[in-house]
């Protein structure tokens, strides 16, 4: 009995002493130095790091893609007579396919490759070398790809914003000619000078003029504010503008429009920090502040000069405030943003019930009104707000923080601004013009009368976004 | 065989309906409409742009009957349609020459 015992007692400690012999061989050793071990917990981390960022970053891509469609599609859509709801939401969604394509093929590189001031150059035409390694240039957490295409739905909005100023009296086939040529000519070297490795106006990379423009505000909302204007001035009047009404066919589709952008715009705006970290959430509270103050401070405006306060005011001054903070608001703190959005909501709220009229120029959904004076304003406040302490994005050769705005002690960034906002303008004033001429003479921008009359859906599109059908129920 | 046409306020039309059921009118044609008398419109704004609406929503309430019942439904449209204000709307009346029952062919009165 005890002779069994021991065998088996031998058998089994032999059977241990080769499985932890096996262990050792199939297993990874433990590593021998303190020193190695350190190192490896730090890649652990640096991949922790980087996973949270790219969830963030992946979240903020799929909500900035939502601002277009549905968000902005429904909010234009809402604002146009009934005979041309789908022809403008397809004006939108159009822009989530052709840019889409424009973008991998040639736009991506033109805007963010390495090139010189004005404009990237074709390293990465076709994506290539546009992988999960990431561009520390941009964001050294997050792969490449991520950033790629975080931007990709940037450059997607902002031609879709100009819609509102030709809606309801385009031709579709030049709204796409128009978009893809003005993605190439204005965006992408905007996109470039403001954000591109060695652009002119590059803030964070040492531009010669750096321009502070957290997320768009020159980039975005100028140029495709300013490129509205142009084409509402080059297309002229919608048929019986302004004798006719067209007051909006569904304000409910709009309001459903600017609350889905409202949400949106904290991928846009705090997606822009391309981290998960604090400044994401600096970017999201200032972002909301500026939208609720621009909300109140529109709705007021209204209510003082026609007796109340209207839906539709309430989220164009949402929209309006959202634009203004824009590209400061990874740079200034809550209490500013509520400045900046209450000067946006009133200015803008001015800009279209006034402005517009005394003007006369026919920008049907107000982009201008909206995008180009509270891109403006937002720019320019920018340079007033920013602080150091929220995003040190100046610094002297030795590493320390500088100033940023006005009331950091930098009131120098003021011209600096000005300069960012002169360029936007410019270029979306020159770069429009040529692009209608050309679309103009090889395809002719507005529908026939009888077409515009008739409508854009059944004249562009063959369909109805209301059909009548008789013999329903 | 008279039909009466009767334009009246939106908010009024449950009251009319059950008015005239009780006087034992069993049919009627209910149409949502727009239009103006002597009621001025109202003003709307649109990011500021003035509109003004002289259209305003109305409900048209159209019933051919036999001319026993006429005055009793008319009388029973007024009181239940009345508000007191302008726009409260107008009831038409016209004589009708006849009448058919698509089903079977039924003719006047009998068809109403």
């Amino acid at each position: 009995m005890a002779r069994f015992l021991s065998k088996i007692l031998l058998t089994s400690c032999l059977v241990c002493l080769a499985a932890n012999w096996i262990a050792a061989q199939t297993g990874s050793p433990a590593p021998a130095t303190a020193d190695a071990r350190i190192a490896k917990l730090e890649q652990q981390v640096a991949e922790a790091k980087g996973s949270a960022d790219n969830a963030w970053m992946l979240v903020s891509s799929a909500l900035v893609l939502m601002m277009t469609g549905p968000g902005l599609a429904l909010f234009y859509g809402g604002l146009v007579r009934k005979k041309n709801v789908l022809a403008t939401m397809m004006q939108s969604f159009a822009m989530m396919a052709i840019v889409t394509v424009l973008w991998g093929l040639l736009e991506y590189s033109l805007a963010f490759g390495s090139g010189n001031r004005f404009i990237g150059g074709f390293h990465h035409l076709f994506l290539r070398g546009v992988g999960p390694q990431p561009d520390a240039d941009y964001a050294a957490t997050i792969p490449q790809q991520t950033f790629m295409v975080y931007q990709l739905m940037f450059a997607i909005i902002t031609p879709a914003l100009i819609s509102g100023a030709f809606a309801e009296r385009m031709k579709f086939s030049a709204m796409a000619l128009f978009m893809v040529l003005w993605s190439v000519l204005v965006y992408a070297p905007m996109a470039h000078m403001v954000w591109g490795k060695g652009g002119l106006l590059n803030a964070a990379l040492g531009g010669r003029f750096p321009t502070l423009d957290f997320a768009g505000g020159t980039v975005v909302h100028i140029t495709s504010g300013v490129s509205a204007l142009v084409c509402a001035l080059y297309l002229g009047k919608r048929l019986g503008y302004p004798h006719e009404p067209m007051p909006p066919h569904s304000v409910v589709l709009s309001f459903i429009g600017a609350c889905l952008l409202w949400v949106g715009w904290f991928g846009f705006n705090a997606g822009s920090a391309l981290a998960a970290g604090t400044l994401a959430t600096s970017a999201f509270v200032a972002t909301h502040f500026g939208a609720a103050a621009a909300a109140l401070g529109w709705s007021a405006a209204e209510w003082i000069r026609n007796g109340k306060p209207s839906a539709l005011g309430a989220i164009s001054g949402a929209v309006a405030g959202l634009v203004a903070i824009t590209p400061a608001a990874g740079f200034v703190g809550p209490m500013s943003a509520l400045v900046i959005g209450v000067v946006a909501g009133v200015s803008c709220y001015l800009m279209v019930a006034k402005g517009k009229a005394r003007f006369g120029y026919d920008d049907s959904l107000d982009a201008f009104g909206v995008h180009g004076a509270g891109g403006t304003i937002g720019a320019l406040l920018t340079g007033v707000f920013a602080l150091s302490g929220i995003n040190p994005i100046f610094k002297d050769s030795q590493g320390n923080p500088l100033p940023s705005g006005l009331i950091d002690g930098n009131g120098y960034q003021l011209v600096n601004q000005l300069v960012g906002i002169l360029v936007a303008w410019i270029l979306a004033i020159v770069g429009t013009l040529l692009i209608l001429k050309v679309v103009d003479l090889v395809i002719g921008l507005r529908v026939p009368d009888d077409h515009e009359i008739q409508g854009l859906d059944l004249s562009q599109h063959g369909e109805e976004g209301y059909y009548w059908e008789a013999s329903a129920s | 065989m008279t039909k009466i046409e009767a334009v009246i306020q939106t908010s009024r039309l449950d009251a009319v309906k059950a008015a005239l059921h009780d006087v034992g009118v069993e049919g009627m044609t209910v149409i949502e409409v727009r239009g103006h008398g002597r009621q001025k419109g109202h003003t709307e704004f649109y990011r500021g742009r003035e509109y003004t609406v002289d259209l305003l929503p109305k409900i048209k309430l159209e019933m051919v009957l036999a001319d026993a019942l006429v005055e009793k439904a008319v009388h029973a449209i007024t009181e239940a349609a009345r508000t007191g204000k302008i726009g409260d709307g107008k009831i038409f009346l016209s004589r009708v020459d006849d009448a058919i029952r698509i089903r079977n062919d039924e003719r006047g009165d009998a068809a109403l």
